[in-house]
């Protein structure tokens, strides 16, 4: 059964109260609740979170479905995002994404042997004028080549 | 020349924190707007002709008008959901300035009277929504925000809201969905937000670039917010120039000056032995632009407009003769269908055909009368659904067409790019 810290079931309780209608709380509580589940959100994790925050599962389900942020299947320790939008798609940013499938031997979405990478094409992450680019978790790392990223990525693992 | 009015601190690490950024003088202008009158500070913006930052470069002032004179509860909100591709202005500012920002929003709350306010951040900013956050809970040590204000009797409570990735909530109705923790989904207009916006209540949506400047009118006035800009395009704006120039980034100039000096000079030029193809002037919803109307346009509402095109976001996307215009259309199509919201036929259908059309042409699957197909398609995509996307997919496709149809001719033809001489079925995808 999934469950929140404490901390972050504090967090939960600050979030419903920070907003003008407690509905507001769904994006930042999500995002709680991936971070807690190993980068994804569960059907069980969204039961759990309508009982904790007293609103309706579909509410939430909605939202959880509307955004690309959200992982609603498991993924690897290291989302690895490579933009493939115009500028980085002039700058090499689609033969990059292309190098990590082959170096990491994963198709885009899928989570590499070791659990450590998945990697999935991503639109403009506003890092254009550093292009190529990609995402890895939470951070940027840009003006790339293919073996940079490698390095970056093996050197988070 | 770059002028910097905003970013002229941006290569300072100082200026991000409320010590660094009240040496330089921040905060100065805040005060000066406390003490002056709410109306005048409208009638001011409406004077300086400030035009939003966001896109539409609809007059800041005059929407401000917009809102009832009732005394009813109003919120202000900052679009920092930048998702345009092209455009990665709003991320330098939040995170080089983020006082800056907060002054701006602070100002243009006092004038409309708005005790709550929002700064919708991207959920991949990361960088963004720390360096807010952070100069947030310094605003609020500082008693720069919260109740009476510099001893002002103004309360202002502000606050970030952080998005969850969805280019769609970049439009006002539907960021003020995504806030209410709905699905980032547009609602029809009227009533527009002004009216009725978040929870219903009257809602001013603005550019982070647009509620920073106000900072500025107030700085040096009407005229000499006016001393740069023309007549119609008052003032400096920040270019995000990206795509094959040999110095991409962002550059803040007065508007009104020739694309060619911004790319051929500040940016840098092109790289060597590349000659300029084409232009995205404004983002990749605004129609493309040949090298040689390029060439002869200048940076402001009106010369764009004449072209048939728009300053948008200030997204100056430089595309050289190395690029497929068949690829790269392809490219655009993609995005766009997997960003509609799906609520309206025109929108949810057109992009995919649309998207599905070109692929078929980089295949070597398509005939020549797909390119009548996309054109028809294209225009019956415009004006008749409930957000503006629909017409930003459709006018990049009908313009990509017209002015290299024969790109599109060639590849239907021979089954390979013109440019490349391979098919992209081979290389990509
Ligand atoms: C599909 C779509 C996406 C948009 N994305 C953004 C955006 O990322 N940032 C922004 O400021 N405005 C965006 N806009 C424009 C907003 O709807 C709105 O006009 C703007 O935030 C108003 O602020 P301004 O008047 O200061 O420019 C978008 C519009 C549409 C139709
Ligand atoms: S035009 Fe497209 S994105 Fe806009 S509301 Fe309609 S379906 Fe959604
Ligand atoms: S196009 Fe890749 S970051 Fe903008």
């Amino acid at each position: 059964m999934f469950k929140l810290s404490s901390e972050g079931e504090a967090f939960v309780q600050k979030e419903l109260k920070r907003y003008e209608t407690k509905r507001s709380a769904i994006i930042p509580c999500l995002y709680k609740v991936q971070e807690e589940n190993d980068g994804w959100v569960s059907p069980e994790a969204v039961e759990y979170l309508s009982g904790l925050m007293d609103l309706p599962s579909a509410w939430i389900n909605e939202v959880l479905k509307f955004y690309t942020m959200f992982n609603q299947k498991p993924i690897g320790k290291l989302h690895v995002q490579v933009c493939c939008n115009i500028s980085c798609a002039m700058n090499g940013g689609r033969e990059l994404a292309n190098h990590l499938n082959k170096e990491f031997n994963i198709k885009d979405g899928e989570i590499s042997a070791d659990g450590n990478v998945t990697i999935s094409r991503a639109e403009c992450l506003g890092s254009c004028g550093t292009a190529p680019m990609m995402q890895v978790n939470d951070n940027y790392y840009e003006d790339l080549t293919p073996e940079s990223a490698v390095k970056t990525i093996k050197g988070l693992m | 020349m770059e002028t910097k009015i905003l970013s002229e601190h941006y290569d300072k690490p100082s200026f991000k924190t409320l010590k660094g950024y009240k040496e330089l003088s921040g905060y100065e202008d805040l005060a000066k707007a406390l003490k002056m009158d709410p109306k005048k500070i409208i009638e001011d913006v409406k004077a300086a002709g400030l035009r939003g930052r966001g896109g539409a470069g609809f007059p800041t002032g005059v929407k401000w008008g917009f809102l009832p004179d009732n005394g009813e509860p109003r919120y202000l909100l900052c679009n920092a959901d930048e998702g345009e591709p092209g455009t990665f202005k709003d991320r330098l500012m939040m995170e080089a300035a983020p006082h800056q920002l907060i002054e701006g929003m602070i100002i243009s709350a006092f004038a409309i009277g708005s005790k709550k306010s929002y700064i919708y951040i991207r959920g991949e900013y990361n960088s963004c929504i720390r360096s807010m956050t952070k100069a947030l809970e310094e605003a609020y040590a500082d008693g720069l925000l919260g109740k009476n204000i510099m001893g002002s009797g103004f309360d202002h409570d502000m606050d970030v809201y952080v998005g969850a990735g969805a280019y769609i909530c970049g439009e006002e109705t539907a960021m003020i969905s995504s806030l209410e923790g709905l699905k980032g989904q547009p609602k029809l207009k009227p009533p527009f937000p002004a009216i009725e916006g978040y929870l219903k209540k009257p809602t001013i949506v603005n550019n982070v670039e647009s509620l920073a400047a106000v900072k500025y009118i107030i700085r040096d006035g009407v005229e000499g917010y006016r001393k740069y800009g023309t007549e119609k395009s008052a003032g400096t704006k920040l270019f995000s120039v990206s795509g094959n120039v040999t110095k991409p980034g962002n550059y803040e100039i007065p508007l009104g000056m020739s694309m060619k000096e911004l790319i051929m000079d500040i940016a840098g030029g092109m790289k060597p032995g590349r000659k300029l193809k084409a232009v995205i002037p404004g983002g990749s919803s605004t129609p493309i632009l040949t090298a040689e109307e390029a060439l002869k346009v200048n940076m402001d509402y009106e010369s764009m407009a004449e072209l048939g095109t728009f300053l948008g976001s200030g997204a100056v996307i430089v595309i050289d003769d190395s690029n497929c215009m068949v690829d790269l259309l392809g490219v655009l199509m993609h995005f766009y269908h997997h960003e509609s919201c799906g609520q309206c036929t025109p929108c949810r259908e057109g992009t995919g055909w649309l998207n599905k059309l070109v692929h078929s042409i980089l295949k070597g699957e398509a005939k020549m009368k797909d390119l009548e197909l996309i054109n028809g398609i294209s225009n019956h995509m415009m004006g008749k659904t409930i957000c503006a996307l629909s017409d930003a997919a459709a006018m990049p496709a009908l313009s990509f067409l017209k002015k290299f149809r024969d790109e599109f001719e060639y590849y239907i033809k021979e089954g390979r790019s013109k440019v490349k001489g391979v098919s992209y079925a081979e290389v990509n995808h």
